[in-house]
């Protein structure tokens, strides 16, 4: 077990070396020199051979690469070509409410999703079932950004034009000192970002339940003179959760995504729009900090997930 | 005492394709401390009824009356039903690999029992479990009752399972093939364990089992059913040696357990289907002893001063009636007599292994050096326990497997380092035929083209020729060359064994290989494949290697036996002499777990767990 750890960990690092590797190379292969960018369009030759100077372009790549490396390590991620601020910074500012999308819309979505599927697989075919159908239905059939704009229109726009404010149009306010204000700010970006998955989970949960539902053990429950209740939650319900944590790790990767879209409709500040403006400007120490940033999310989150997994299963565990 | 009253029991199943009758009239008692056998063929609603007596079949449309303990328990409200299930009436699933909660220690699992019925603390509910699962042979039942189910063997893990069933000491106990999952050997201690705990709690148990000979023998009444009726209902021993009805009887011919050499006499066709509602006798299609009134109207039943009662418009017992004998295809001719040897294994050593991620080297020993040699026209039969190393074995003979080390010659030709084309040539004259005959067909290829499949992959026979070829085959095996389109799914589990048949005759093969070739049919299906299999030898002088779990089916067919245990040859021997003279003390427990005479009388049996434990 302690060995099966370990090798996460370092599968980790290794996945985390290669990704800065592959982000590094792409910096140099892409076409466009930083040091003009930075020096400014009127820039003379020579004040942007200065420039090169000053960032250490001029240097080969391997060594701005284990530079870069090194540097990382300490915290260091460079400063913003624009304007001069510390990647770290910069980041730092965003995290708040990307984290508060993304963390809130996984919650919202598992709440969502999972009961639902639940409720539809104790009765197949019955109305519940159908309604959950229904929902499954709608939830996968629209990308996120339809899904925001509707909502936009209909839970900001339309209760606008009758002269009250249902939900605020987008914006980001600080979870401290009024988390109230804060998940209000955030209601729609998060239903927006789980609707869809929130969908893929019911679906999923009501297979896999549906499937256990089938097993012998279930049987055996039923035939202790278990009440209904405790054969499905506590013999059904909790031989899905390894299947359910395999896919919340694997669509960690596509909530960033998600995240960056929705943050564009909602006009939140938060890292996905950070990343969209440093890649309209070419700022390419901020696309290096972020691109290595939701790697880092994305393989701790994967960490988290394996871990999860071999607590929920002994069959791993011993 | 009676502990359970079923009366006129009537059960319809809603399903897809209309109403399933899977109990049609139904009545039986048992008595306290009494072990009920219910015998009769898949499909038989064996399942179904054990199913609706725990009333578990929600659903179901059920008439009659289900008396336990005087109430009757189809008026039962659900609440007051669940507080019997578990507590008064048990049950005990046919697979404990499955029958048992992975994410739950096994302490857990039989606490919960124990708590949902009886208001005790957690501490006192593990003390019972302790106590109960050392009762059931678990050794050091205080640390084991903390391990995972997946931390027990399979024998282990049925034990935990009467262990949780028994715990509350119910009235009754429904056992629904409690062994069919499991090996022989630890067959008979289930049974042996399941034998001793009613004796020693009063708890009645109803058995359900598809081997009527097993029932028979510890049985103290036993009942055979066939679609879904109750052919005939009697005590064990009589229901045994005299059955009364002719289905009873057709079964006990038709399963390789007695001394019979040659040909089984099977009973033709197939049970019909549940979905028609049966106005006549249900057996009268495949009884030989059917008179003009059994296709028309419902049997009456006989009653027969040994207390055994049969369906049936027959006014003796079919044992004393010769017209209900099926019939007894004539003695096989005795192969010739040859020397050649076609298969010849020498010393064979398989061992997987290699190096884990992190460098420690991880060796598992599958075949620890075996040797045999088939003589031509023969059959050698290979037994033993599941991971054994049978199949394993199988595959290598076959070529499909590269031994580690040792040889194996086909034909006095090695199949080892053969070029592609030779491999090919060989691979023509041995063929495979799989246990599973559902597993081994694609299910949406039709079937003739699934039998023309070699043809096609050698590139032998086209078109017109082709399909000649395969309706030719189709009537070797038995399959009516009408059902040349239709898929695997339109037939029977023994047809489509039949079809993988047919497909291993296609390039006329000296050798064939069957591994388990009748394990997953029933015993009336099985006799008919193995009578088809003595019957293709015969005519085509084929050499056999039949591999199975069951010895008295590789004793039927075999001329020689080699007894596997762990990767190894531990016996050999002509099967008489084998059998009637075992030397290791292995051949003689499989011999024990095979014989239900032996089971019975409880002898000989090595079964260390329940001897260690306390009772
Ligand atoms: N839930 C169900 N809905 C519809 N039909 C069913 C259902 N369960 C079982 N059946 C049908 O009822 C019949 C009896 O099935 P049952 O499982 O009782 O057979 P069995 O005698 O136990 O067979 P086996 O030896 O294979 O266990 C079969 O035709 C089966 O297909
Ligand atoms: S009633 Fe007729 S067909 Fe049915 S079992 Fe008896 S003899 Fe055979
Ligand atoms: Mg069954």
């Amino acid at each position: 077990m302690i060995r099966f750890i370990a090798s996460r960990i370092g599968f980790a690092a290794l996945v985390l070396v290669m990704l800065s590797g592959f982000v590094f190379t792409l910096f140099f292969v892409a076409p466009g020199d930083p040091a003009r960018i930075v020096a400014g369009e009127r820039a003379t030759e020579a004040q942007v051979a200065q420039v090169r100077e000053n960032l250490g372009l001029d240097r080969p790549i391997i060594e701005q690469y284990f530079s870069f490396v090194g540097r990382s390590l300490s915290g260091d991620l460079g400063y913003s070509y624009r304007n001069q601020q510390p990647v770290l910074e910069l980041i730092k500012n965003r995290m708040p409410a990307t984290i508060s999308l993304c963390v809130g819309a996984v919650v919202l979505w598992l709440l969502m999703g999972i009961p639902i599927g639940i409720m539809s697989a104790r009765r197949p075919g019955s109305l519940v079932d159908r309604l959950g159908q229904g929902f499954v239905l709608i939830g996968v059939s629209f990308p996120s950004f339809v899904l925001g704009m509707a909502a936009l229109y209909f839970l900001y726009f339309v209760p606008r034009q009758a002269g009250f404010t249902l939900f605020p149009p987008g914006g980001f306010r600080p979870f401290l000192p009024n988390p109230g204000l804060w998940a209000w700010h955030l209601m729609l970006p998060w239903f927006t970002l789980a609707l869809t998955s929130a969908a893929i989970y019911a679906r999923l949960t009501r297979g896999q339940l549906l499937e256990v539902l089938g097993e012998d053990y279930i049987r055996t429950a039923r035939a202790k003179g278990l009440s209904e209740r405790k054969v499905v939650y506590k013999h059904g319900v909790r031989s899905i959760f390894s299947p359910l944590t395999t896919q919340l790790g694997a669509d960690i990767a596509a909530l960033l995504g998600g995240a960056l879209v929705t943050e564009q409709v909602f006009g939140l500040q938060g890292i996905g729009s950070l990343a969209v403006q440093s890649v309209q400007t070419q700022d390419r120490p901020v696309i290096i900090g972020v691109v290595m940033l939701a790697g880092f999310f994305i393989v701790i989150a994967n960490l988290i997930v394996d871990f999860l997994y071999i607590l929920l299963d002994p069959r791993i565990r011993t | 005492m009676t502990v359970l009253s079923v009366r006129n029991l009537n059960i319809d199943l809603p399903s897809g394709d209309g109403h399933v009758h899977a109990a049609r009239d139904v009545s039986f008692d048992v008595e306290a401390e009494e072990l009920f056998g219910i015998a009769g063929e898949s499909g038989s609603g064996k399942s179904v009824l054990s199913q609706a007596i725990m009333g578990l079949l929600p659903g179901a449309i059920i008439s009659g009356e289900i008396l336990f303990e005087g109430r009757n328990l189809l008026d039962l409200p659900p609440r007051e039903m669940q507080r019997l299930r578990g507590n008064r009436i048990a049950m005990i699933s046919q697979d404990p690999l499955s029958g048992l909660h992975p994410f739950y220690t096994v302490g857990a699992q039989i606490t919960e029992a124990i708590r949902t019925h009886r208001k005790v603390s957690e501490a006192e509910a593990l003390q019972e479990a302790v106590d109960i699962l050392g009762r059931v042979g678990i050794h050091d039942p205080d640390k084991r009752v903390h391990d995972y189910p997946h931390q027990f063997s399979g024998g282990m893990r049925q034990r935990v399972m009467i262990a949780m069933a028994i715990v509350l000491r119910p009235a009754l106990l429904i056992a629904d093939e409690p062994t069919t999952a499991l090996d022989v050997t630890v067959q008979a201690q289930i049974i042996s364990l399941l034998n001793q705990m009613r004796r020693e709690l009063g708890t009645a148990i109803i058995m359900v089992t598809h081997d009527l000979e097993l029932l028979s023998s510890i049985a103290d009444h036993a009942m055979v059913m066939y679609a879904g009726n109750r052919m005939e209902l009697g005590p064990g021993e009589a229901v045994l040696t005299a059955p009364a009805h002719p289905y009873t009887l057709g079964l006990l011919r038709s399963s390789p357990n007695h001394e019979s050499r040659g040909a089984l006499p099977s009973i033709p066709g197939q049970p019909p289907s549940l979905l028609i509602e049966q106005k006549a006798c249900a057996f009268a299609p495949r009884c030989a002893a059917a008179m003009d009134i059994c296709h028309k109207e419902r049997p009456p039943l006989r009653n027969f001063a040994d207390g055994t009662r049969s369906l049936c418009w027959l006014e003796d017992k079919a044992s004393n009636t010769a017209a209900a004998l099926p019939a007894i295809p004539e003695e096989p001719p005795a192969v010739a007599q040859s020397s050649d040897i076609v298969v010849k294994v020498s010393d064979v050593r398989l061992t997987y292994g290699g190096r884990s991620l992190f460098g420690k080297s991880i060796n598992l020993d599958v075949l620890k050096g075996v040797s045999l040699e088939l003589p031509r026209g023969k059959t050698l039969g290979i037994v033993g326990e599941s991971g054994c190393g049978k199949s394993t074995l199988a595959r290598i003979i076959a070529g499909l497997l590269p031994p580690t080390s040792g040889d194996v010659t086909i034909e006095g030709q090695s199949v080892l380092g053969l070029e592609r084309h030779d491999w090919v040539e060989m691979r023509k004259r041995v063929q495979m035929v799989f246990q599973d005959p559902f597993g081994s067909l694609n299910p949406r290829r039709r079937v003739g083209s699934i039998i023309g499949d070699p043809f096609r992959i050698q590139k032998v026979a086209h078109g017109a020729a082709r399909k000649n070829k395969v309706r030719e085959l189709m009537e070797i095996v038995g399959l009516n060359p009408e059902h040349y389109n239709r898929f695997p799914s339109e037939f029977s589990g023994g047809q489509r064994q039949r079809i993988g048949i047919a497909r291993a005759l296609a390039l006329n093969p000296s050798i064939i290989i069957f591994d388990e070739p009748v394990s997953a049919l029933d015993v009336s299906i099985q006799a008919q494949i193995l009578n088809l299999i003595a019957r293709l030898q015969r005519e085509l002088g084929l050499s056999y290697l039949f591999i199975s779990h069951d010895l008295a089916v590789v004793r039927h067919v075999s001329s020689e036996i080699l007894v596997m245990k762990a990767g190894q040859v531990v016996e050999r021997g002509e099967t008489e002499a084998l059998y009637h003279h075992p030397q290791h003390p292995y051949t003689r427990e499989l011999l024990a777990a095979a014989d239900p005479h032996y089971r019975k009388s409880g002898g000989g049996l090595a079964d260390p767990q329940s001897s260690g434990a306390t009772p």
